[in-house]
């Protein structure tokens, strides 16, 4: 059998719920983080997928987009990140439960 | 060949990706991030079976390359021994897992009911450098360039949140 665009979709709806998974269940800022940039991918996934069965290639610059700013935001969050630990040393959620820096 | 490779990186995709968010033999993020490296190659796998040649390139070098790079600068500049001893709190854990499973229930049900009839080798559309370039800079050239606005921006926020004292 021939893969068509739902099989892609499948596996990007699977990475997604991955990411929600790790975003939801996970404590740790970093893996956070990083469960962020699957559910990302995911979507890039999709939107490629998209793209390839529809005959355009606008789904395309929009990934090429989406990576561009996913790279801005690992650099912005990462610094953010890396503040917070200078002030509380931890980078564990239940540790950064104030609002104030 | 083409399904069987789907299906290798689909699955390779998805294994590392499960092993990103909760491995069972450790729970070091530098373990994470490097599961990470291998769901991003993978998926740039999936992009090449998907014909967008230029984004497979650009994912394994600006994700694979440069981003992961960064994580783990980050997580070796923080020293997170202690996070290893945390225990795991089943009650949130089942609650976020029951959260999850209905998502995924929604978007499996609205897949299978919008019934995508995509066939595989139907446009034949090529994400090559070429016509990706050409639509580039005509008729996203304003978006691409706030985007280069957006970097610059992101980079001087950067330095300032990464200065010893915040003011």
């Amino acid at each position: 059998m021939t893969i068509g665009l739902e099989h892609y979709l499948v596996v990007s709806l699977l990475l997604f719920s991955l990411g929600l998974l790790g975003v939801v269940a996970r404590r740790n800022l970093l893996v956070i983080y990083m469960s962020l940039e699957l559910m990302l991918n995911a979507a890039n996934l999709a939107l490629v997928a998209f793209s390839r069965f529809n005959g355009h290639l606008d789904g395309q610059v929009m990934v090429f987009f989406i990576i561009t700013v996913a790279a801005a935001e690992v650099a912005l969050g990462l610094a953010l990140i890396v503040a917070l630990y200078r002030k509380h040393r931890s980078a564990h959620v239940e540790d950064l439960a104030t609002l104030k820096l | 060949m083409e399904t069987f490779l789907f299906y290798i990186f689909a699955a390779l995709t998805l294994l590392c990706g499960l092993l990103v968010v909760a491995n069972p033999l450790s729970r070091n993020p530098v373990n994470s991030a490097m599961f990470l490296v291998l769901t991003i190659a993978s998926l740039a796998g999936l992009f090449v079976l998907l014909h967008a040649f230029f984004l497979a390139a650009v994912q394994l070098l600006v994700y694979a390359g440069a981003v992961m790079v960064l994580f783990l600068f980050v997580i070796m500049l923080l020293d997170l021994k202690e996070e290893e001893r945390r225990k795991i709190k089943w009650l949130g854990l089942a609650a976020g897992l029951v959260s999850v499973a209905a998502i995924v229930l929604i978007g499996a049900r609205s897949i299978y009911a919008s019934q995508p009839t995509g066939v595989a080798s139907a446009p034949g559309v090529e994400g090559g450098t070429v016509p990706l370039g050409k639509l580039l800079f005509t008729a996203y050239l304003l978006p691409f360039e706030i985007v280069s606005v957006l970097l610059l921006v992101a980079m001087v926020g950067v330095v300032l949140l990464s200065k010893k004292e915040l003011k």
